[in-house]
């Protein structure tokens, strides 16, 4: 396969269609060229001569597999170890030690990465839990990991990184306490991905898997919802957050005007969102 | 605010130089270990240092060590910046004193990341 294509217009109006009836993910127009970069790698791994062949395959068979390549394409974002900072701040200066006494009697934290992707922020918790907390490695801690895509769960549970992608926001003292070098990757130590549970889960779906959280990461995910969507995510993650409970989104991302059944708490220098009392 | 630059690579000096005059730093180079331990005694007011392993005359391992050897650049940030890839590199360089660790291939994502959890985003 050549150079990259110009996606016509009906193709990129069937890929939209088809991704956001299967994860409820927006691309509007002008977004065409997410789609053609996207989907022409894809094309080139499956060894498809065009983006057009994909695409015409894709709409005239609807072999599952193939809709499931595409919808990881389109759904599955860049991510890195320790992103924006500030969070990871909010959690060790204020939230944590928060939690630590509201559950003191149970000894029990449940953690939920709603959009975990390959792995990068999950890890980058149970670092900073370890590395901050130690008195948690007596406690019942659950950590649930989950993403639309079942190949970035595999990622997840696997912990294996290109040095590309260790590269990426981990500094090199953790680097060397929490991960092995393998050949030419890195991965995570056992001792890290045991502490994770991995769950396939469409955000615009049912959540019949995820159990009452004290945390629930949903860091720029929601930006790639319409507002009704958003909405119903917001509803169900109040409806699982224990009281006392925290939501974490990404930077540009708010509840205001969305569900006012939340409020914004200062942590740390991270705004963060709790049920109103 | 001054960063010194050491690679024996100029193509790779270039790269680092755009990225850190984008930040707002005065960038100074060096091609060696040896060059930029007289650079640093020219400008003691380095705060950062982007350091190559491998160097002719005097290989950045080295540098770091000896830069490390007193107290009078502690306040010279340093990484390692090298195709050297092995957890015994990483562990070395960080005994010996660098700051960070940065492997190429890297992008500059990377290297803005990685400046970032030294405290430098950008320079007033």
């Amino acid at each position: 396969m050549s150079v990259k294509q110009p996606i016509a217009a009906d193709e990129f109006q069937y890929v939209s269609t088809l991704v956001r009836e299967r994860s409820a993910i927006v691309l509007e127009v002008g977004k065409e060229y997410l789609v053609e970069s996207r989907l022409t790698a894809l094309a080139r791994t499956l060894e498809y001569d065009s983006l057009s062949s994909l695409i015409r395959e894709l709409r005239t068979k609807k072999c599952p597999q193939l809709v499931n390549h595409v919808i990881e394409a389109m759904t599955t974002n860049e991510t890195l170890f320790f992103r924006d900072r500030h969070p990871f701040e909010a959690l060790q200066e204020d939230i944590i030690p928060d939690l630590i006494k509201k559950r003191a009697d149970s000894k029990k934290l449940t953690f939920w990465c709603a959009a975990s992707s390959s792995g990068q922020e999950p890890y980058s918790v149970c670092i900073m839990l370890r590395e901050h907390f130690p008195q948690l490695l007596n406690w019942d801690i659950q950590f649930i990991c989950s993403d639309i895509s079942e190949l970035m769960l595999k990622r997840t549970r696997e912990g294996i990184y290109s040095q590309l992608e260790i590269n990426r926001g981990m500094p090199a003292r953790l680097m060397v306490k929490y991960f092995l070098k393998e050949g030419a990757t890195w991965q995570a130590k056992p001792e890290l991905r045991e502490m994770i549970t991995t769950r396939q889960l469409n955000l615009a779906g049912q959540w019949a898997t995820i159990p009452p959280c004290d945390i629930v990461f949903i860091r720029n995910v929601l930006i790639y919802f319409d507002t009704t969507v958003k909405r119903e995510i917001l509803g169900k993650i109040r409806r699982i957050l224990k009281p006392g409970g925290t939501m974490l989104l990404g930077g540009s991302e708010t509840t205001i005007h969305i569900d006012d059944e939340y409020e914004r708490v200062r942590a740390a220098g991270s705004w963060v969102y709790r049920v109103a009392s | 605010m001054n960063a010194l630059i050491i690679d024996d690579s100029k193509a790779m000096r270039t790269i680092l130089r755009g990225i850190l005059v984008n930040l707002g730093f005065n960038v100074l180079e060096a091609a060696d270990g040896r060059e930029a331990i007289e650079q640093m005694e020219l400008s003691t007011d380095i705060a950062l240092a982007l350091v190559d392993w491998n160097m002719p005359v005097m290989n950045g391992f080295e540098f770091i060590s000896e830069v490390r050897s007193s107290n009078v650049y502690d306040g010279t940030k340093l990484m390692m910046v090298t195709t050297e890839a092995e957890m015994d590199s990483v562990i070395a360089a960080l005994e010996a004193g660098a700051d960070e660790y940065l492997m190429k291939p890297f992008t500059t994502e990377a290297v803005l990341e990685k400046l970032e959890i030294l405290g430098i985003s950008s320079v007033e």
